[in-house]
């Protein structure tokens, strides 16, 4: 087989690979739906995280506006310090509520934000102070027993 | 019973042996890298005959995975009543697990064994003693061209071999059994992430396609030459590629998922 035959055949071939890794990056993968680029950091502490792990979205009104960064455990206060980062686009004011949800009945754990009526807007490493725990099924279930427990008495 | 242990003392050894020396063939081909890089045209035949020619048998097998993928992926997830999910499930395991493996075991098969046996019957006929008399290096000339078309061949290969399968289970799930087009691939591409997934994936098709290629190139220059023993070299790339890759794969795969 001469020179250019063969030199086509492997450009073909190297084009079809090429092809391929970008199909797998922006049609299977989320290079094109990750749009996400500046972001700033905010943190909030919870006493428990439930299932909460790294990467998991921030939402706001259902729209992603960001992701966990890390988790890290505070022994001095003996809670969870929950980094995010959250997209330069959207800003929040200064008494934003941060929740942690579950999707579905057994789904991912998410934050949920809340916005407040602050004027002021959250600032890169800010604080949010208000935050509600996730939902542990052991301690729902044994206040829903106290609480029937305690209707009975009456 | 003192023959016995000799006996396994005598393979051990040769196993021990047998590893020195791929490990300086491959410090050789390293360093005589610059060489096949110079004469790239080298090269570049080796792709055509490790990649181009490996083409069909990887797209015909890629599509047949998938489409099994989706298959048996919708008869479980159906019961769960999240059919959605069909093309995360199908994309997830070709991207970090089925792409790499399978396209490295389908090229142990295919370019290795060919690898093998063409350095081997060189050697057998004597071609690389001539080299060697004509101050060619060997290695320089068949081996590290050999090399680096296997590094750069494997990684495109599995490339192809994921997208042409998540096609496969494209076909199967929306035109096929009736799953929402818009869900297939908007689900995908929520849970498929570049980073984590497809550049991971990638990474392990780098590896065996080292590992692969190193076996396969070391096998030949290392046998026997007879006949008997290029055709007992074929057989042994094919088996210690496998296990090569396999047991490598867990190695990644037990990094990655802790990172």
């Amino acid at each position: 087989m001469d020179r250019i035959k063969l030199d086509a055949w492997v450009g073909i071939f190297v084009a079809l690979g090429l092809i391929a890794l970008m199909g797998l990056a922006m049609k299977v993968g989320n290079l094109t739906s990750n749009d996400i680029k500046t972001t700033y950091y905010v943190t909030a502490n919870f006493e428990n995280i439930g299932g909460l792990k790294p990467r998991a979205p921030v939402k706001s009104a259902g729209v992603v506006v960001g992701r966990v960064d890390s988790i890290v455990f505070d022994t001095k206060i003996y809670e969870a310090i929950v980094t995010m980062s959250i997209d330069e686009r959207y800003v929040f004011p200064k008494d934003t509520f941060a929740n942690i949800y579950t999707a579905g009945l057994l789904g991912e754990q998410y934050i949920g934000l809340e916005a407040g009526g602050d004027p002021d807007n959250l600032e890169a490493n800010d604080k949010i102070t208000q935050t509600q725990d996730a939902v542990v099924l052991e301690k729902l279930i044994s206040q829903f027993l106290y609480n029937q427990a305690s209707k009975e008495e009456d | 019973m003192l023959d016995f242990f000799e006996k396994i003392g005598g393979t051990i050894r040769s196993k021990i042996t047998r590893l020195g020396a791929a490990t300086r063939l491959f410090f050789s081909i390293i360093s005589y890298s610059s060489d096949s890089f110079k004469r790239f045209n080298l090269t570049i035949r080796e792709i055509y005959f490790t990649g181009v020619l490996s083409l069909v048998i990887i797209v015909v097998s890629a599509f047949f995975v998938g489409m099994v993928l989706g298959l048996q992926g919708y008869y479980t997830l159906q019961k769960y009543g999240s059919s959605e999910a069909i093309g995360v499930l199908v994309a997830l395991a070709l991207v970090r697990e089925l792409g790499p493996v399978v396209t490295a075991l389908l090229f142990a098969g295919r370019a290795g064994t060919a690898i093998t046996a063409e350095i081997g019957l060189m050697k057998a006929t004597e071609q690389l003693s001539a080299m060697e008399m004509m101050a060619v290096s060997p290695v320089a000339r068949i081996v590290a061209p050999r090399f680096w078309a296997g590094i750069i061949t494997m990684p495109l290969l599995a490339s192809i071999f994921s997208m042409v399968g998540v096609l496969g289970g494209y076909v199967v799930a929306v035109p096929l059994i009736g799953v929402d087009e818009g869900a297939f691939w908007s689900q995908m591409q929520a849970n498929v992430d570049f980073n984590y997934d497809i550049v991971n994936g990638f990474i392990k098709s780098v590896v065996f396609g080292i590992a692969c290629t190193i076996i396969a190139l070391f096998e030949g220059y290392d046998a026997p030459p007879t006949a008997e023993g290029v055709s007992r070299a074929t057989t042994r790339t094919v088996v210690t590629s496998s296990l090569a890759v396999l047991g490598l794969d867990f190695v990644l795969t037990s990094f990655m998922l802790t990172v």
